[in-house]
């Protein structure tokens, strides 16, 4: 299923180049399918193709309309997935990165870091999650981000990658700490102290090898949670900016034209709905 | 005690965090985001001598806890005019009633379905299914099809259904314009709520407490209900008392937006949206407070209801 998705929208030039022939950031108002008109001369209202446009044909352009600008929903679907995918994936790399750092750090050192680290990421934990993206993603997606050397423009993609990832570090560093402590009582941790292993040898050798599983299981858990809340911030205005487009960007378009031209909002959103299912299901066969 | 003192450092650190990402933010400048595009250098000036922003950070966050928690006369960055606490105290019944009504929908049926699934096989996998669907859904996009359906296409069957953004109507329309916001709020949570009972009663079940219970010649349905449930429902206060809190501490935002309801979710949106920090600070410590509340609560109950924890 997840792998029909990501295929998908990896061949989705494929499908607006060869298939359907529509450029899905291209504003077209006066394309014409078999004759008619895409959208009739009053924009917005009565306009072919306002649904799907399947029953004319199947490999034809505007599979499942288009939107209000001419553009093709199919088309923008695939590029958008795209969109959502990158940045999930992206933003669920960062998280376990960024929490199997801490997580590690806060369990295999102890002391006065750990308290130091553990008291961050509850505090992290206690803040409420769409409130600290959508602050974070507010200053940043108007300014872009300048710290020292590294520099992300006001509209890359990596922006709320970053944010989002983030965001859902205490969810992947709480399971990683407690998972290092309790290696670190386990009798061949013990035996390769008693026999004189350096600390970093035993992280690298004996720690970080354990670890795998532990982060294996929750990157789907994490996945579906990037991704929903992306939506979520691409609905608000604060993820994804135009002309770029994400599956959110397309269910806030869809919004105002939800009476009109509902495809425009059910593709997009059945696209998530499949995509974050499809991941929990994962989650869940291997937790 | 402890927990008080736990629970007020997490709000302190809360607020302080939400300052320094809207105020310390580098190579950020709230005065010229105040001041709009090709603002000239003496107009930031006086717009940072206007609202205090020239002074040092930790007099700016003081003055700004002073006039929203002492005072209480913190004006809108945006609308001079309004005080932010008057605004958040009227917007948060909208976010209350809306989140009340969505947890009691989804404890009901989610324990209603956590119940049947833990009786019967068959409808196991079938309430394991329903919990990963229900979490699955992009909320706002639900509410949009749930828009689409009653405000649209089935309009007669839903004439019932007040227009959304209805303001002026009557405590009638007011309390039906609750239900379908509540109603997706609580698929969210109810197909969850089911799973996570289910699993905690098979658990229950096989625990030796049962059996004893069982030996005494106890009946079933008495066996489930003091004994098994009992302690089923305990990781289910706990999840809960995260997901209320969350919720009313900015949870419903999307829901209040594809609902057209003016609550806090909406209006820490439009306050972070216009950069009202005045604003933004007084909702996010609302919101703050009310999930710490929510956690402490949990605790609290969780401690009385388990002899364990004792």
């Amino acid at each position: 299923m997840l792998l029909a998705i990501v295929t998908g929208t990896l061949l989705a030039p494929l499908y607006a180049g060869r298939i359907s022939g529509t450029d899905p950031f291209l504003s077209t108002p006066m394309a014409q399918v078999d004759g008619r008109p895409v959208l009739a001369d009053n924009p917005g209202l009565g306009v072919t193709p306002i649904g799907p446009a399947w029953e004319t044909s199947w490999r034809g352009p505007y599979l499942l309309g288009a939107d209000t600008l001419g553009r093709d929903v199919a088309a923008r679907l695939l590029y958008g997935g795209r969109t959502s995918l990158l940045v999930a994936t992206a933003a669920t790399l960062l998280c376990l990165l960024f929490g199997a750092i801490s997580g590690i750090t806060a369990g295999f050192v102890g002391g006065i870091t750990d308290t130091v680290i553990s008291a961050l990421i509850d505090l992290l934990w206690a803040f409420p999650v769409y409130l600290l993206a959508i602050s974070l993603s507010i200053i940043l997606v108007n300014e872009g981000l300048h710290l020292g050397p590294v520099t992300l423009e006001a509209d890359s993609k990596l922006l709320p990658a970053l944010i989002l990832g983030l965001v859902y570090v205490p969810y992947v560093a709480r399971p990683v700490r407690t998972e290092v402590q309790s290696l670190l009582g386990r009798d061949f941790v013990e035996a390769a102290f008693a026999t004189g292993g350096t600390r970093l040898h035993i992280l690298r050798r004996h720690i970080l090898p354990s670890l795998w599983p532990t982060l294996l299981a929750l990157a789907p858990i994490v996945a579906a949670m990037t991704l929903l809340t992306e939506a979520a911030l691409s609905i608000l205005g604060i993820g994804i900016q135009p002309p770029k487009a994400s599956w959110g960007t397309l269910i806030a378009d869809g919004q105002a034209l939800i009476y009109s031209r509902p495809w425009v909002a059910i593709a997009p959103g059945l696209a998530v709905a499949t995509t974050v299912l499809a991941l929990n299901v994962l989650a869940d066969r291997d937790g | 005690m402890g927990r008080l003192v736990r629970a007020l450092a997490v709000v302190l650190g809360i607020s302080v965090i939400v300052f320094l990402i809207f105020f310390a933010t580098p190579g950020t400048d709230p005065a010229a985001r105040l001041a709009g595009r090709g603002a000239s250098p003496d107009t930031l000036e006086a717009i940072r001598h206007e609202y205090g922003l020239d002074r040092p950070l930790p007099v700016q966050y003081a003055t700004l806890m002073r006039r929203l928690f002492w005072t209480r006369d913190l004006p809108s960055f945006v609308n001079r005019g309004q005080l932010v606490v008057p605004a958040v105290l009227r917007a948060a019944p909208v976010t209350l009633a809306l989140a009340t009504g969505a947890a009691a929908i989804w404890l009901t049926v989610g324990l209603g379905i956590g119940l049947v699934g833990a009786l019967s096989r068959r409808a196991g996998a079938l309430v394991t299914a329903l919990g990963l669907l229900g979490v699955s859904i992009p909320v706002f996009w639900l509410g949009e099809i749930v828009n689409l359906i009653t405000q649209d296409r089935l309009r007669p069957w839903f004439a019932w259904v007040p227009p959304l953004g209805l303001r002026d109507g009557g405590w009638a329309d007011t309390a039906l314009g609750y239900v379908l916001p509540c109603t997706t709020l609580a698929v969210l949570y109810a197909g969850i709520y089911g799973r996570v009972l289910r699993t905690s009663l098979g658990d229950a079940y096989r625990q030796d407490y049962i059996r004893t219970a069982r030996a005494k010649g106890l009946g079933e349905a008495r066996i489930l209900l003091k004994h098994a449930l009992r302690n089923a429902l305990l990781p289910i206060l706990a999840l809960f008392g995260l997901d209320f809190g969350a919720l009313i501490g900015g949870g419903t935002l999307l829901v209040e937006l594809v609902f057209g309801l003016r609550g806090v979710g909406k209006l820490t949106y439009d306050a972070l949206r216009n950069l009202d920090l005045a604003m933004v600070m007084a909702c996010v410590l609302y919101a703050s407070i009310f999930v710490v509340l929510a956690n402490a609560a949990v605790d609290l109950l969780q401690t009385r209801l388990d002899p364990r924890r004792r």
